[in-house]
């Protein structure tokens, strides 16, 4: 095959600084020039001969693919995600999708990146800063080269680095010919042109056409870590089933791309890495993302539970995709509404339950908001109901696309009057399955509104998933008070030994009887409005959350005791259990306690934290968490706080937890600051002026089929 | 209102142990004994009968139905009902709310339940004040209402319920007054009708905004001030000894309705509407009729059924779950799986 035009202009240095990148390379890369001759192919191809061997395969690496939001790099990762969980290795991904519903093309604001994290270790989190990053634009690569690793590599598509896009991306000059790029290793080629050409073929318009550079770039990075294009060649067949000519344009692209690598790798600049398969326990596996794993939890809860599922549900970030979901899961005795307001949404949940299915309702802060007077009804009337809360920045709008953990008081004290309610964690996308089951089993065993508590983070990425057996789990079923239990009376509100009340069916035959809002006698359920009743009933609520069987707290990592315990909760699992392990490699006495059920709280837990000398809270809030233990166990800890809507990095963790062993008192806790290197941030938007952002607040961002890369 | 077997009861049967604690007067002493009238007609039955409310005077119906009850929080009752036909179409639901749960906090609920179309009964009671909370103004007050928190009379434009119903897509409006004695007809009428039945009931509140309806209730001029429509029968109204039989008629220069005299009960010559409950456009200007010049239009005012939201859904569920297998076990394994040697498998 003939090699594809290329430019290279890459840095004056021999190796390249990161030791983990020193494979990809087959050795120096040189400013070249502009232009590409025959001559320059020739020099490189020479250069290759005497690069070094191979060094050792790193255990783990980071891409980021970073492309206008019409690019579809949401699509690239997710299809670049399946083949590294087929090829083995152990991941984590985060997508990272623009706030804005559909920003002009080649703004800053209109970048969508998709990173990824795989290695041939556990792998836990998306990563802190990328290796490798795709660029698929100037305003791409501006937003995401403060990430990029020093001495990482940068593949651009310099067919779009012409002078319009510069100046969206307010680049006075192109950073690809300017030297700008310097600390980085730089590969730029059109693969603009390189993907036209491919699909010429084919026959596509213009624009059509360069809708394939997406799978161009796929296949590129499927060369560069050694993988099989079979199944995504399955899958683009599949997905273009209608239209078989754009299903043979975008193969063409996947093999040109892939072919390209190739050609590069004998002229020189890439080399294959191949990361071996991580050990894993036998059986099936696929990839889940979080708002999949509340999804198909939820529907097992219900069948444990034995019950229909009603969900009421508003669209609303990043909580839609449950929704999204479960509609299409109706054979499982599923019935979703769209409901006309958040607050519909969580009623209509209500009435459900109240005429037998299990109700449930999702929302994000904002939403949960509105509902929280409909939960105080669930609450007095003692109804059960799972509301999901898939967390984002705040207050108000907030940072709808961002992850935070803040909702916290919201979800423990948000609510008028005495109004305890069970809150529930999940910490992982794959634990959101299990944690979704626990939600159901408390609300219909309780008799209760509960509370599960997701994030940003945990509702887009995935990680893989080792395919649970349904019948491993502990069926629950729900009986339902079919005749009268006092003899010849009904008592709506007698209690049973764990303090839930009956669930009486509306339709019952012979039961009927009244419920509502109003303070209810403790048995009748009728009005009663005397003090000595609402005191008990007060406490017969605070009681029967309290008395929740929760299992005891366990130490994912370390010892029962010792110089430091790190606490978290939720998604903050992933950058703590590593920065844990990291430390515990250098040999310092640190242990991990991650807190699932927030409340009630583990009664354990507090003989568990004093058993530590001292006590670390890394949480994406001001310290929410530690607040509630600090109350409720008079645990003296500190908290590492984050509130830049990005997740914990490892190494800030790591920093914070090395600060306990440094000799130095008073430094332990604070703030981590803002990192520009881990998540894709616009650098501008407001200030642009030209192109003032949308609101999407209540708008699920316009990811087309992006999101189903890998969950078909 | 569903189809099913009749059940014998008497209005005894549908009165509960709970003292009924509306002010001595209150026009709502009279829409209960007249639904606990009606129910025993319908062949209701109580354990398929769910009463729901949201907050207000109003709202404490439930509590005195010998039925199923939910009194929900203010103006969301819609959104519960809704949720309760979702989850079991055999309920018959009877929505009870006011001028201010209904139209006020809850406007935006009410609407959605009547587009959506969802089979219930829906009654409005409508005093045109706050009761409960102790007499302000509601959006149905007339301009000029004064009230503790309009000392100076209230200056906004006020809403026509059935109007908003109508607007909202309701295919069933309907209106009458507390001790009207034609009240048990309509609510027999709305049961009768498959979906979202709207029933605007004009209720005296007796302490805050005492015989504010008089104008059209006052017993007296009832004949000349009431029209209350049946389907397929004339639009007539008035009587003999004051004023004379008079009748309305379409203006087809103006597009509007008319009052015309009716001599010797000649009303066709007098171009008098047979009313069609099933013409909405009829339907919209008998609602928008001002009182005074016009009589108040009462009776079933439109009647034109459509199918019902729980049942499409239903329909859907049904149709999209048709010859799949729900295993849940597949479920979890479905899309791109592999195992841990990399062996992709597509289990469907
Ligand atoms: S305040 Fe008015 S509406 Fe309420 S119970 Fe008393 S009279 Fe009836």
């Amino acid at each position: 095959m003939q090699a594809p035009p290329m430019r290279l202009l890459a840095p004056q240095k021999n190796f390249i600084a990161a030791a983990e990148l020193r494979t990809y390379f087959a050795g120096p890369i040189q400013a070249i020039g502009v232009h590409l001759a025959r001559e320059q192919e020739q020099i490189m191809a020479t250069k290759a001969a005497e690069r070094p061997a191979d060094t050792q395969a790193p255990e783990a690496v980071v891409v980021r693919f970073a492309g206008d939001s019409g690019d579809g790099m949401q699509l690239t990762g997710g299809q670049f995600t399946l083949s590294t969980a087929l090829a083995g290795n152990d991941l984590a991904t985060f997508p990272d999708f623009p706030a804005e519903i559909r920003a002009p093309q080649g703004t800053l604001f209109g970048v969508s990146a998709f990173q990824i994290n795989f290695g041939s270790t556990q792998i836990e989190t998306a990563g802190d800063a990328p290796d490798v990053l795709v660029a698929m634009n100037p305003a791409a690569l501006k937003v995401n080269l403060a990430a990029l690793k020093p001495g990482g590599l940068i593949i651009a598509d310099s067919g779009e680095f012409g002078q319009r896009n510069l100046d969206k991306a307010k680049y006075d000059r192109n950073p690809l010919e300017d030297g700008s790029l310097v600390k980085w290793d730089l590969l730029a080629f059109d693969i603009s042109a390189l993907t036209l050409e491919a699909v010429k073929p084919f026959g596509l318009g213009n624009k059509e056409a360069l809708r394939c550079k997406n799978m161009w770039t796929l296949g590129l990075a499927l060369w560069m870590f050694d993988r099989d294009r079979e199944p995504i060649i399955e899958w683009l067949r599949g997905k273009f089933r209608k239209a078989p000519e754009l299903a043979e344009a975008n193969i063409a692209a996947l093999n040109a791309g892939h072919a390209y690598g190739e050609t590069a790798e004998i002229s020189g600049p890439l080399k294959k890495l191949h990361l071996p398969a991580v050990e894993a326990e036998p059986g099936l596996y696929r990839t889940i993302t979080g708002a999949e794993s509340v999804s198909l939890g939820l529907v097992a809860g219900a069948q444990l539970a034995e019950l229909p599922l009603f969900f009421g549900g508003y669209p609303i970030t990043p909580a839609s995709a449950i929704l999204h979901h479960l509609a299409r899961l109706k054979e499982f005795g599923v019935t979703t509404f769209q409901a006309e307001d958040e607050i519909a949404a969580v009623c209509a949940a209500i009435g459900a339950s109240y005429a037998g299915q299990l109700g449930v309702t999702s929302s994000s802060g904002p939403g949960i908001a509105l509902k929280t007077e409909a939960m105080g009804l669930a609450i007095m009337t003692e109804l059960p109901l799972v509301i999901v809360n898939s967390q984002r920045g705040g207050p108000s709008t907030g940072l709808p696309t961002k992850t935070e953990q803040s909702d916290l008081y919201q979800a423990v004290y948000g609510r008028n009057g005495d109004a305890p309610m069970p809150v529930v964690a999940a910490r992982s996308p794959a634990d959101a399955f299990e944690c979704a089951i626990e939600a159901c089993r408390l609300a219909t065993q309780y008799m209760t509104p509960v509370m599960l508590l997701t994030d940003g983070y945990i509702a887009n990425a995935a990680e893989p998933w080792k395919v649970p057996d349904p019948a491993s789990y502990e069926p629950f079923p729900v009986t339902f008070l079919e005749e009268k239990n006092a003899g010849d009376d009904l008592l709506p509100y007698k209690r049973d030994e764990k303090g839930a009340r009956p669930w009486i069916k509306a339709g019952t035959p012979g039961l009927m009887h009244r419920i509502g809002g109003i303070e209810k006698h403790v048995e009748t359920g009728n009005i009663d409005y005397s003090p000595a009743n609402h005191q008990a009933m007060t406490d017969l609520r605070k009681n029967k959350i309290e008395g929740i069987a929760v299992p005891d707290q366990d130490v994912v990592l370390g010892n029962q005791r010792g110089a430091l315990a790190v606490v978290g909760w939720g998604s903050t699992f992933g950058p703590i259990h590593q920065a844990v392990r990291r430390a515990r490699k250098a040999g310092l006495d640190v242990s991990h306690i991650h807190v699932r059920h927030i409340w009630p709280l583990p009664k354990n837990l507090g003989e568990l934290l004093a058993g530590f000398d001292r006590v670390l809270m890394p949480e994406m809030n001001t310290g929410q968490f530690k607040t509630v233990l600090r109350d409720q166990f008079l645990v003296q800890a500190e908290s590492l706080t984050k509130t830049s809507g990005q997740p914990f990095s490892i190494a800030e963790i790591e920093e914070a937890i090395a600060k306990y062993f440094d000799g130095i008192l008073g430094n332990e806790g604070g703030t981590a600051p803002f990192d520009p290197g881990q998540l894709p941030e616009p650098l501008s938007g407001y200030d642009d002026g030209t192109y003032p952002p949308r609101d999407a607040g209540a708008a699920e961002p316009n990811t087309g089929s992006d999101t189903k890369a890998v969950n078909q | 209102m569903n189809d099913m077997t009749p059940i014998t009861t008497t209005l005894k049967d549908w009165e509960t142990d709970q003292e009924v604690r509306w002010c001595p007067g209150c026009g709502d002493y009279a829409i209960l004994k007249a639904v606990q009238r009606t129910l025993p007609q319908l062949g209701a039955d109580p354990a398929k009968t769910v009463f729901v409310s949201g907050i207000g005077c109003s709202s404490r119906f439930p509590y005195y139905v010998e039925s199923y009850g939910f009194h929900t929080i203010h103006g969301r009752a819609p959104a519960f009902a809704t949720g309760i036909k979702l989850a079991n179409p055999d309920l018959d639901v009877w929505l009870v709310t006011g001028d201010g749960d209904g139209l006020s906090i809850g406007g935006n609920h009410l609407m959605h339940v009547l587009r959506r179309n969802v089979n219930m009964q829906i009654m409005l009671f409508n005093n045109e004040i706050y009761g409960l909370t102790k007499g302000q103004f509601s959006p149905t007050s007339r301009i000029g209402t004064t009230s503790p928190s309009t000392p100076l009379g209230s200056i906004d434009r006020p809403a026509n319920p059935c109007a908003f119903a109508l607007g909202a897509g309701a295919r069933f409006v309907a209106r009458a007054y507390d001790i009207s004695k034609e009240l048990p007809d309509a609510l027999k009428a709305a049961h009768a009708h498959q979906g979202a039945a709207f029933v605007e009931i004009f209720q005296n509140c007796i302490v805050y905004n005492k015989d504010v309806f008089e104008g059209f209730t006052d017993k007296k001029n009832a004949p000349q001030n009431q029209l209350w429509l049946t389907d397929g029968e004339p639009m007539l109204f008035g009587s003999e000894k004051s004023g004379g039989i008079k009748g309305i008629a379409l203006d087809l220069d103006r597009l509007e309705l008319k009052v015309v005299d009716v001599a010797d009960g000649n009303w066709q010559d007098a171009g008098v509407l047979v009313h069609n409950a099933k013409n909405r456009t009829i339907a919209h200007l008998l609602i928008e009729m001002p009182f005074g010049p016009f009589p108040m239009a009462l009776g079933v005012i439109y009647d034109d059924p459509a199918p019902t939201f729980e049942s499409a859904v239903i329909e859907q569920n049904i149709a999209a779950s048709a010859g799949k297998e729900a295993s849940l076990a597949k479920l979890l394994a479905k899309g791109q799986t592999w195992t841990v040697d990399g062996t992709a498998q597509d289990p469907n």
